[in-house]
């Protein structure tokens, strides 16, 4: 039998040999009834090209036990993805010493404090460790203490607690001892209910941080920062230096970037973020309500863009420029686009006859397993299966079936912030007469088709894939990359076939903008034309016959 | 600087902890069940705690790291784990086949108070358990002891769930190897084969998290410890228990359960803990020490006394784990250097009072902390340097921002490689560390030296 690598598969190949309504059945069989009829709800077969339409998928339903999923859980999403990424805060974990430690520096987000003497927090690892006693007693007290000795040893602007699953049943009010110790100390401190438990991912603690940044911060600071061209950049976590790149890019362009949420941010861009005149969303799934919120509140408009990808890139920067309606702008970009393209053409010349027609899988959370397929079809590479960890359906199918997502209890634990107009700082960024002839152009606004409508027909859509799904989809399309996380890397590889970490990017990157266009298309013409895979087989396992035919001899 | 808040002056902390130097049971305990063949570890309650326990097995060894979960959602914690526990078997032993299933709890179902055996017992009259194959479960409270007291939970439950005794003693030695690396489990199984002794290894992660590239991926692949291994530890001679915290637990237990007398040693790091280890082990199985084993420790004695220029005097502060901490504190003086900051994050008092025993001849004040954090450890370097640190990989911000050579050693190490490959249990052992150290000592004085004092031969 020849090895995986030794096969030289294109997306035409599979297309003609698998017929994915026969491989959901077969995935199907191995479970049990129930187990089987859940996961046909979340495993669709892409008839967009077919029909034009965009199937349902089920999607932010609860994990199934035991089937080995890769979702995290609410603390993660709560103070790993979006807190973490701050640098001023100051950070504690109330419960036992694990989560805290788990979510010490490992997500990779880089951060650049202006100065030395600047405050850098993320580098440290806060926890009230609570002890048996603790439990039994409750932990009020050394929460109390905790933030105490925070605010003596350290003196930062704000303090933050994270409630993990045991505070949660003790009932411990973390909130109550948040509100106190803030009238005490007299700097801000606030606390997010983000116990492990509650949702059914990470998705839930991303929500419980946004509403908490908005309620606690956002609009603390009017002051009106010098820039023509205003604007935040929400769902971007500077993985891999990305925030920085597009930061460039954007001055570049001579955009300001008033706040990025959460990359590369500080207390102090969260607080001024609504004197922004435009929020530009790159994670939707993480984020989007925050930008509703946003213009509910502040009367800032909101776009999707994407800059993973240079054609995306550019296109987000027309968009951006677009809105503004400035000439100068328009020109400014198209200008930063014409300096940048040359190079990322000539690293795609040279890749691309490495890549073309390989074939990619990517199962990664929020918007990565979407965003990256742009990346890939630059260097001529197609994606044939794709989902997401903890999305919502609108993330699969688009912002358009958003009324008809029924809310179940386990979302209905996650509160819904009620917005109103603010009083002094609601200030509409664009007249409804610009608004609508911006509408006629064809500009959209708050909008997003979701990952489906961009992916080919008959590709694989799967929302939290297990390990098992995960092993016979290699095993049936042996594809060329298989991109997710730290948990599924090895055991992929073990095949024989690269997996590229999206989450954390192998510890490399940038990826995002025009630079971490270059470094991608490098990065996966390394990967998917590595020699290593060459040599799993040694010689004599090749052709062992010789071997037999010498010893008969 | 990385650490730029950290102040020299000490204040006493009672309620924070910064810069943990531990992590918690739950981990532990997926590590140890990873070193029974065919074993699926399981984690009950919510699916964070096996989402991180298994992204940061997975960064340390590099290797694929499976582990199921309950999956709770709020309703779970309200009105306990059983459904959830019970589906999660019922999955797990017809999706992946395993031929264990090794739950372990995490804060949320300690606290709900969900009985494992209970529910076990509810999967098992349900028909979900096949037959021939075991669920088996240790409780490991997040909020007990650390990663280190997990292991140790997991590493009982296996005597206790498996270990029998037939009445007919076997010529085998049980070892409870301590929660060390799976290169020192080989090492371990290498030096009493070389003794020619009969042993039962358990756990043993050897095989399992450091497995070759074959293009071919096996969820349970061909090492750990077999389930009739394990049966059969309880007709052993004796048990040899390395490291008192993550190994003695299972040892007393198979003592009190099958009368398997037992032998609780340090970890086998460095000369002299190396030498009662392999002493004990000759002793209990009644054999000679071959010249193979005589030969290894001349080398390593043979190394330190050649460089025993390079070592003598130097300050060391050291973090990890106790079982490591005290044998490579007692190394470390046996070679005449002075570990001087000791810090564990690991709960029990008799820590502080092994290492002052070690330490006691060392010519200058011995800090030593249980329950310490690696934040008191940088305050500790800061009010005096030292030459050498020796920790895990979180070390490095320390390293960096008070430029001190630094060795890698312990749990997690998530930035290099070879930990999991090469051991430092043993005489061999004992060589890479010291050519580890040397190396970190070395390159610094090569690069501080003068122009004209630098040194072609060293």
């Amino acid at each position: 039998m020849s090895s995986i690598c030794d096969e030289k598969i294109n997306f035409e190949d599979v297309c003609d040999r698998i017929d994915p309504e026969e491989l959901k059945k077969e995935i199907l069989e191995k479970y049990p009834t129930k187990v089987a009829r859940k996961r046909a709800k979340q495993i669709v077969v892409n008839r967009i090209a077919t029909c034009n339409e965009v199937q349902e998928i089920g999607a932010n339903v609860r994990t199934i036990p035991g089937i080995i999923t890769q979702r995290g859980c609410t603390y993660a999403g709560c103070k790993g993805v979006i807190m973490g990424p701050t640098r001023d805060i100051v950070n504690i974990t109330h419960g036992p010493i694990g989560c805290g430690f788990y979510s010490w520096l490992t997500r990779r987000n880089q951060t650049k404090p202006p100065t030395e003497n600047d405050e850098n927090f993320m580098t440290y690892c806060f926890s009230t460790d609570m002890q048996d006693k603790d439990i039994v007693f409750g932990g009020e007290k050394k929460l109390r203490a905790a933030i105490q000795e925070a605010y003596d040893l350290f003196k930062p602007k704000a303090i933050s607690i994270f409630s993990t699953c045991p505070v949660g049943l003790i009932g411990d009010d973390v909130h109550s001892v948040a509100r106190d110790m803030k009238e005490k100390l007299g700097i801000n401190i606030f606390a997010f209910s983000c116990e492990g438990y509650k949702g059914v991912s990470q998705s839930a603690g991303h929500h419980i941080a946004n509403n908490g940044i908005f309620t606690h911060v956002v609009g603390l600071d009017d002051t009106v920062k010098e820039g023509k061209y205003k604007i935040n950049l929400l769902g971007e976590y500077n993985i891999g230096g990305d925030a920085f790149e597009i930061d460039r890019i954007l001055k570049k362009c001579g955009i300001t970037l008033i706040s990025t949420f959460s990359g590369n941010s500080s207390y102090d861009q969260f607080a001024n973020a609504h004197t922004a005149d435009l929020n530009t969303i790159m994670c939707h799934r993480s984020i989007n309500y925050v930008a509703e919120m946003m213009e509910e509140k502040f009367g800032i408009p909101w776009i999707k863009i994407n800059f993973i990808g240079s054609e995306a890139t550019a296109k987000s920067l027309r968009k951006i420029a677009q809105y503004f309606q400035d000439q100068e702008l328009i020109d400014r970009v198209e200008e930063v686009i014409a300096e940048e393209m040359p190079e990322i053409l000539k690293v795609r010349g040279e890749v691309r006859p490495r890549c073309e027609g390989k074939t990619a899988m990517l199962f990664v959370g929020g918007s990565r397993a979407h965003h990256y397929q742009e990346l890939f079809k630059e260097i001529g590479m197609k994606t044939i299966s794709a989902g997401y960890e903890f999305a919502h359906r609108d993330d699969y199918e688009g912002r358009e079936v958003i009324p008809t997502i029924k809310v179940d209890a386990d979302s209905r634990n996650i509160e819904e912030l009620e917005i109103t107009q603010d009083p002094d700082r609601y200030r509409p960024r664009k007249s409804s007469e610009e608004l609508e002839r911006l509408k006629a152009e064809g500009f959209k606004f708050k909008d997003y088709d979701g990952m489906m409508r961009e992916m080919d027909s008959e590709t694989l859509v799967i929302d939290d894939i297990s390990q098992y799904e995960t092993e016979k989809l290699i095993e049936v399309f042996k594809p060329a990359i298989f991109c997710a996380g730290i948990k599924e890397k090895y055991a992929v590889q073990k095949h024989g076939i690269p997996l590229k970490q999206l989450h954390s990017y192998d510890y490399g990157g940038p990826y995002a903008g025009f630079k971490g266009a270059i470094n991608f298309y490098r990065e996966i013409d390394r990967m998917v034309n590595s020699k290593v895979w060459s040599y799993l087989k040694a010689p004599w396992q090749k052709s062992p016959e010789l071997s037999a035919k010498y010893a008969c001899d | 600087m990385l650490l730029r808040h950290t102040p020299k002056e000490i204040r006493e902390r009672s309620a924070l902890t910064i810069n943990p130097a531990k992590t918690c049971q739950p981990i532990g305990a997926m590590y140890a069940a990873l070193g029974i063949h065919g074993c699926l570890p399981h984690s009950h309650g919510s699916q964070g705690c096996c989402a991180y326990h298994r992204s940061t097995l997975t960064r340390h060894y590099k290797e694929p790291v499976m582990a199921a979960t309950s999956s709770f959602t709020e309703g779970s914690s309200v009105f306990g784990g059983q459904a959830n526990l019970v589906q999660a078997i019922d999955n797990i032993f017809t999706i992946y086949e395993p031929e264990v299933i090794a739950v372990h709890t995490t804060c949320l179902s300690e606290t709900i108070g969900d009985d494992i055996p209970q529910i076990t017992r509810k999967a098992e009259a349900d028909g979900k358990i096949p037959k021939g194959k075991y669920v088996i479960h240790a409780n490991t409270p997040s909020y007990v002891g650390s990663h280190v007291t997990g292991f140790s939970n997991m590493t009982k439950a296996m005597v206790d769930y498996f270990a029998v005794s037939t009445g007919k003693k076997e010529d085998c030695i049980n070892i409870v190897p301590g929660y060390v690396e799976p290169a020192d489990m080989e090492e371990i199984k290498r030096i009493a084969g070389e003794l020619g002794v009969r042993t039962i290894l358990f756990p043993d992660t050897s095989n399992v998290l450091n497995r070759p590239q074959t293009g071919k991926f096996e969820m349970f692949p061909r090492g750990g410890v077999t389930v009739e291994s394990l049966v059969k530890t309880g007709d052993s001679k004796a048990t040899i228990a390395l490291g008192h915290l993550a190994s003695g637990p299972a040892a007393r237990a198979l003592d009190t359960k099958c009368k398997v007398p037992c032998e609780i040693l340090d970890l086998p790091i460095g000369l002299s803990a190396t030498d009662r280890f392999v002493d004990v082990l000759r002793k209990l199985a009644g054999v000679h020490v071959p010249d193979s084993i005589n030969l290894e420790r001349g080398q390593l004695l043979d190394v330190i006394a050649d460089m025993h220029q390079y070592f003598y005097g130097k300050k060391v502060a050291l973090v990890g784990d106790p079982d490591q901490l005290i044998s490579l504190t007692e190394f470390l003086v046996s070679i005449d250097m002075m570990p001087i900051y000791v810090v564990t994050g690991t709960p029990g008092k008799k820590f502080e009072s092994r290492i002052n025993e070690i330490t006691k001849d060392v010519p200058h004040e011995v800090k030593v902390r249980a329950e310490g954090d690696m934040f008191l450890l940088h305050q500790w370097i800061k009010n005096e340097p030292v030459d050498l640190m020796i920790g895990n990989t979180y070390l490095k911000y320390i390293s960096r921002d008070e430029d001190i050579p630094f060795v890698r050693f312990g749990f997690p190490i998530l930035d290099r490689i070879g930990h999991s490959y090469f051991p430092t249990v043993g005489y061999r052992g004992g060589l890479r560390l010291l050519e580890k150290i040397l190396d970190a000592l070395l390159d610094r004085q090569d690069r501080d030296s003068s122009e004209e004092g630098f040194e072609l031969v060293m």
